[in-house]
């Protein structure tokens, strides 16, 4: 059994991770420990080999192992301690951590602070309460990704997919070029939950249809997947009967949403929002538990790895001060309102503002598609900030860095999201029209 | 002159910017919408001759994983995305790999090389090379 105490840990070697832990060396943590239950570093981006990772962060255009290769060169040379093939049993108040793997065997850890960098994982067929039969054939969008890409299967040869979330519109273009043939792509809502850009690259280019407002009303098969019925739903979600119809595949990809992986953040209760399912976090990504913060997709779902990266520098640093004593405990004074127009905001708390901090940096999803908007913050003394957006979409995360002096006082502090009455015209539009 | 409106929605990079081009035959007179000169080259070349960026992954030997992920170094022109695909399924490399190498060199004469995305190790020395 291995015993060691560290200042500050992360607990998942992802983007997440890698970037707190580099974060927390940079703000003077000395001892800084990754603990990784997968064979290597990156998380998910290694099975994520399309291109688009790092325009914000790198300014260039990386694939998912390129963008990790990156983050683990700078760990290796940061001097922070991986542990690989270990999995996290429990890290209870206090700081102490029980691991098991096949090389450490059981071992603790004791943390002056914790991040929890768990990711996500995806919703399967039960969380979305598909009828039919159970066959062999049926995959998460991910671990088909996951047999591509690095085990060099192909999950199917004639595929339907469920949902529109972004790995479920990359699979579609990626099953099509290793041969396989991709029928369609249905979603429920009446929008698309993926990025723009992915619904034009992934499925327009190869003449894959998407159908929006439609449902899975039952698969077929018995041992292997033979087919699905499909139908149109109306504006309450509600089968409109009649407009049922089959398709065969031998393989159908869900492709609906995904959860934080918080398990251990709810096993030492830390306080969680209904809406992400992730913890409840001031502006320095610490929980309702002193010492343990949070970053990435265990925190919120993201849909851009250069702002999980840049989400986990604040919680790394914000560890390794906790982990030196120069802050305590989250004071969570203030509560952060998701109003008018907006699903969830992240962080959902302001703790004591730091001295120095100019602008807070704040994470918003809107709750329905929408066209040129506004985004506001309310305080009791009217509106104090505001920005015009061009185009809302729930799947696109909307960011913005808020001046502090504009809520440095405020009790009520409340983000709403509204229709823009007077929207600029497209830039570069010509004003005046020539003869 | 005869002109024509096409709506263009840009690729370039996540914040997905929608613009339109305004053609004379193949010619572009004007582009509104772009925010950025990515955007404009993009949505310049998309009317003309629209190319995208190619992943895959090749077969490994001897690798401590057995597939390597490789990303072109430009974008190929859209009708050739297929058979570069094609050729790559051919393609078989010897670890270790490390991250940039030329997998293969001006794919189909396309003026486009395939390079390593990652880091490939022999498979006793763990993932990565040492
Ligand atoms: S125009 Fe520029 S900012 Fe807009 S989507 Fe294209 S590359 Fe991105």
């Amino acid at each position: 059994m291995r015993d060691a105490t560290y200042d500050v840990v992360t607990i998942g070697g992802g983007p997440a991770g890698m970037a707190a832990a580099l974060a927390a060396r940079q703000a003077g943590a000395d001892r800084v420990l990754i603990i990784e239950r997968d064979r290597e570093l990156g998380g998910i981006l290694q099975q994520c080999i399309h291109n688009g990772f790092g325009l914000r962060k790198f300014k260039e255009e990386l694939t998912g192992p390129g963008y990790a290769d990156r983050y683990i060169e700078m760990v290796g040379a940061a001097g922070i301690d991986v542990w690989l093939d270990s999995t996290v049993l429990a890290a209870e108040a206090g700081g102490r951590i029980t691991c098991v793997g096949p090389t450490t065997g059981l071992a603790t850890v004791e943390a002056k602070a914790v991040v929890h960098s768990m990711g996500c994982r995806e919703r399967t067929r039960g969380a979305i309460r598909i009828p039919g039969s159970r066959p062999a054939g049926v995959f998460t969008a991910g671990a088909a990704q996951r047999m591509v890409n690095m085990e060099g299967y192909l999950p199917g040869r004639d595929v339907v997919i469920i949902g529109s979330g972004d790995i479920g519109l990359i699979m579609a273009r990626r099953m099509t070029l290793e041969g396989a043939r991709v029928r369609a792509v249905f979603e429920i809502m009446p929008y698309s939950n993926g990025l723009t850009r992915n619904i034009v690259q992934c499925l327009e280019d190869f003449g894959i249809p998407l159908y929006l407002s439609h449902c899975v009303v039952a698969v077929h098969g018995h041992d292997r997947v033979t087919g699905v019925t499909v139908a149109e739903v109306d504006a309450d979600l509600h089968v409109k009967p009649g407009t049922e119809f089959d398709l065969p595949c031998d393989c159908v990809l869900l492709s609906v949403g995904l959860i934080p992986e918080n398990e251990l953040g709810r096993a030492i209760g830390v306080s969680t929002d209904r809406i992400t399912s992730g913890a409840v976090v001031d502006q320095f990504r610490q929980t309702s538990k002193p010492g343990f913060f949070a970053a990435g997709n265990v925190l919120h779902v993201h849909d851009l790895v250069d702002l999980v990266s840049n989400e986990a520098e604040i919680a790394g640093r914000s560890a390794a001060l906790f982990a030196k004593g120069v802050f305590g405990e989250a004071t969570h004074e203030r509560a952060v309102i998701a109003g008018e127009g907006l699903r969830q905001v992240v962080p959902q708390r302001l703790s004591t503002l730091e001295k120095g901090k100019n602008a807070i940096r704040f994470f918003f999803r809107s709750k329905a598609p929408m066209g040129p908007s506004i985004i506001a913050l309310k305080t009791e003394d009217g509106i104090v900030w505001d920005r015009k957006l061009r185009v809302v979409k729930p799947s696109e995360m909307i960011v913005a860095d808020i001046p502090v002096n504009r809520f440095a006082k405020a009790s009520h502090i409340e983000f709403v999201l509204t229709l823009d009455e007077h929207p600029e015209p497209l830039e570069g539009a010509v004003e005046e029209e020539d003869a | 002159m005869t002109s024509r409106v096409q709506p263009i929605q840009c690729i370039g990079c996540p914040v997905g910017c929608g613009g339109e081009v305004v053609l004379d035959g193949d010619r572009v007179v004007e582009m509104r919408g772009f925010t950025c000169e990515k955007g404009e080259a993009y949505a310049a070349e998309e009317v003309v001759a629209p190319k995208r960026m190619v992943t895959t992954t090749v077969r490994v030997h001897g690798g401590a994983l057995h597939f390597l992920p490789v990303v072109s170094d430009g974008p190929v022109p859209k009708e050739a995305i297929f058979d570069c695909v094609r050729l790559l399924r051919g393609i078989e490399v010897t670890a270790p790999i490390e991250t940039g190498r030329v997998i293969v060199a001006d794919a189909l004469g396309l003026g486009v090389d395939f390079k390593a995305a990652r880091a490939i190790a022999v498979a006793s020395d763990g993932l990565r090379p040492a």
